[in-house]
């Protein structure tokens, strides 16, 4: 009769590795693998599109600024954050980010609603100095957004990669096409990446986001991607219960 | 200091340093069997909740929470939290109807005879303008010299009546001023400032002021156009009234100069505004909110009649 002893993998760092890998690939594939194949993951929902060229740029420097260590952009459907930030995030609105900013620690507020919660003008105060808009804040300065140009030089390239891992960017006329059909002429000729620079310098001069139309700065870019977060769905087309049945 | 194990403990069989060895003892039976009942807990809770996936879909539990949504339809869904918020929501609603319900119902200018009314709109507008407006106009509601209106004065750009907060809420706002750089030359411009300087008795030029006179009610410079003829601006296009001492944009107290505080008004001059813009809040508040909000905002203390 075969005769189980603990001691084996106690005394095998190998064997103790391999188990150690199985037991946790169990949790994984129980908890996560099923989500790709539940059809109720990710809600079906009009609005949602991929950054323009501009937002995913201010995207890069949300990252590069580390911003995601004190802002989260998820809104759990508990009351208190209810009333707080609006709707619960969707996981239809992050399916475009790669990756996805939910971030887990909330030093400062939740930004997944902040777009057009504030005027353009507020959040390029607040970024120089965060203190001269919030009294209390511990928020530190970020001067630099709004006098260093933005680097969009490799912003096709850019583009491409997350073309790569799913985002439909269009690079062909047929791609060109197919965005036409899922997100309209608008969205579609702002995610055609031939024109990705021209769109990105358009957006900001139009958009003027730091108040300052001779230049295109960080600062125009960071404000574009804020301005944008959570403004997609419009949450007025459904009842406040729509998205219960996708749990 | 613990008392020396009897020997008739079974030991690990290791030693080390000579006489160091390992008690093998067996778990506590109290440690056992609460880990037993975790374990039999965890079977109950796959029985009522949300828990393991079978194919496209997964088991729902037996526990169902029962919610009403927007459109007052009474619904049921099997556990989960976004069901649940609903159902918190609801609860939360209709503790809060009966003073919502007076809000909606109650006229403006019979609000502040209701001193139960009023509290609830003080304790309850604190809360909601804190949560959205006070990032921009500050908590006290004293805004922001260069950016945000102050809220506390009778200075009213669009209006200080209940109902125009109230619309300027709802709908939001966007100031424009063009910028007359393009349209006039440097000393054109210094003349419209020191004219403008002069309507609020700031010290000017009085030939400058003559000059700047005659641009303003001209048709070069038309500025009587959006701030009307006697310069106190129209609130139905959000012009500001250049006539008192409240200055939004340009921020003429805080210069120590003469100089200085017309310079500031020729930069807003010659660089127009594009900037003024209040967000709707229709999309974020609901209209009882609003409602509640625009007698707080009022109440803050330059409302108008």
């Amino acid at each position: 009769m075969f005769n189980f002893k603990h001691e084996w993998i106690e005394k095998n760092v190998g064997l103790m590795l391999i188990a150690t890998m199985i037991a946790i690939s169990i949790g994984g594939l129980v908890e996560i693998a099923p989500l790709f194949f539940i059809k109720e993951t990710v809600e079906k929902v009009d609005g949602v599109r991929p950054y323009t060229p501009l937002e995913s740029r201010g995207r890069d420097i949300y990252v590069r600024e580390g911003c995601y260590l004190c802002h989260s952009q998820m809104i759990r459907p508990f009351r208190d954050e209810a009333l707080r930030y609006g709707h619960y995030s969707l996981a239809a609105e992050s399916k475009y980010d790669h990756p996805f900013q939910w971030g887990s620690k909330r030093t400062g507020p939740d930004l997944a609603r902040v777009g057009n919660k504030y005027s353009n003008d507020w959040h390029v105060q607040h970024l120089i100095d965060p203190k001269s808009m919030v009294p209390p804040s511990v928020m530190p300065r970020y001067p630099w957004l709004q006098t260093t140009a933005l680097d969009y030089s490799d912003i096709a390239e850019r583009l491409k990669a997350l073309r790569q891992v799913g985002v439909p960017y269009s690079l062909t006329q047929g791609e060109y096409d197919r965005n036409v059909k899922d997100f309209g002429a608008d969205v579609a000729a702002t995610l055609h990446i031939p024109d990705a620079q021209k769109n990105l310098i358009a957006q900001a001069q139009s958009g003027n986001f730091d108040g300052d139309r001779s230049n295109v700065s960080e600062m125009d870019a960071l404000v574009a991607y804020l301005q944008v977060l959570g403004t997609m769905v419009d949450f007025s087309k459904y009842d406040n219960d729509e998205f219960v049945k996708f749990r | 200091m613990s008392q020396q194990k009897p020997q008739t403990v079974q030991t690990t069989g290791h030693v080390w340093d000579e006489d160091l060895q390992e008690y093998n003892n067996p778990l506590p039976s109290w440690w056992l069997i609460g880990f037993y009942v975790t374990v039999l807990m965890s079977l109950i809770y796959w029985m009522i909740y949300p828990a393991w996936p079978v194919g496209k879909h997964f088991t729902t539990g037996f526990s169902t929470v029962t919610y009403i949504n927007d459109k007052g339809a009474e619904k049921s869904s099997h556990w989960n939290t976004r069901a649940q918020l609903m159902k918190d929501m609801n609860e939360a609603a209709l503790a809060q109807k009966p003073y919502f319900d007076k809000v909606t119902a109650t006229p403006f200018e019979q609000i502040a005879k209701d001193p139960e009314l009023t509290s609830f709109i003080n304790s309850a507008g604190k809360a909601i303008f804190s949560d959205n407006c006070a990032p921009c106009h500050q908590s006290g509601g004293q805004g922001k010299v260069g950016h945000f209106a102050n809220l506390t004065d009778d200075d009213w750009l669009y209006g200080g009546t209940h109902e125009k907060i109230q619309e300027s809420i709802a709908k939001g706002r966007h100031g424009y001023m063009p910028a007359f750089k393009e349209v006039l030359n440097k000393e054109q411009l210094d003349n419209l400032a020191h004219y403008v300087a002069s309507l609020s008795g700031e010290k000017a030029d009085a030939a400058k002021v003559k000059a700047g006179d005659a641009l303003f009610h001209g048709d070069a410079a038309a500025c009587y156009y959006c701030h009307d003829n006697s310069g106190k601006g129209r609130q139905a296009m959000g012009s500001a009234n250049l006539t008192d001492k409240i200055w939004l944009w340009a921020d003429v107290p805080g210069q120590d100069s003469d100089e200085k505080k017309i310079e500031a008004i020729r930069l807003v001059i010659a660089n127009g505004l594009t900037r003024g813009v209040m967000p709707a809040w229709e999309t974020r508040l609901n209209p009882e909110q609003i409602k509640l909000l625009s007698v707080y905002v009022h109440g803050l203390g330059g409302g108008t009649k």
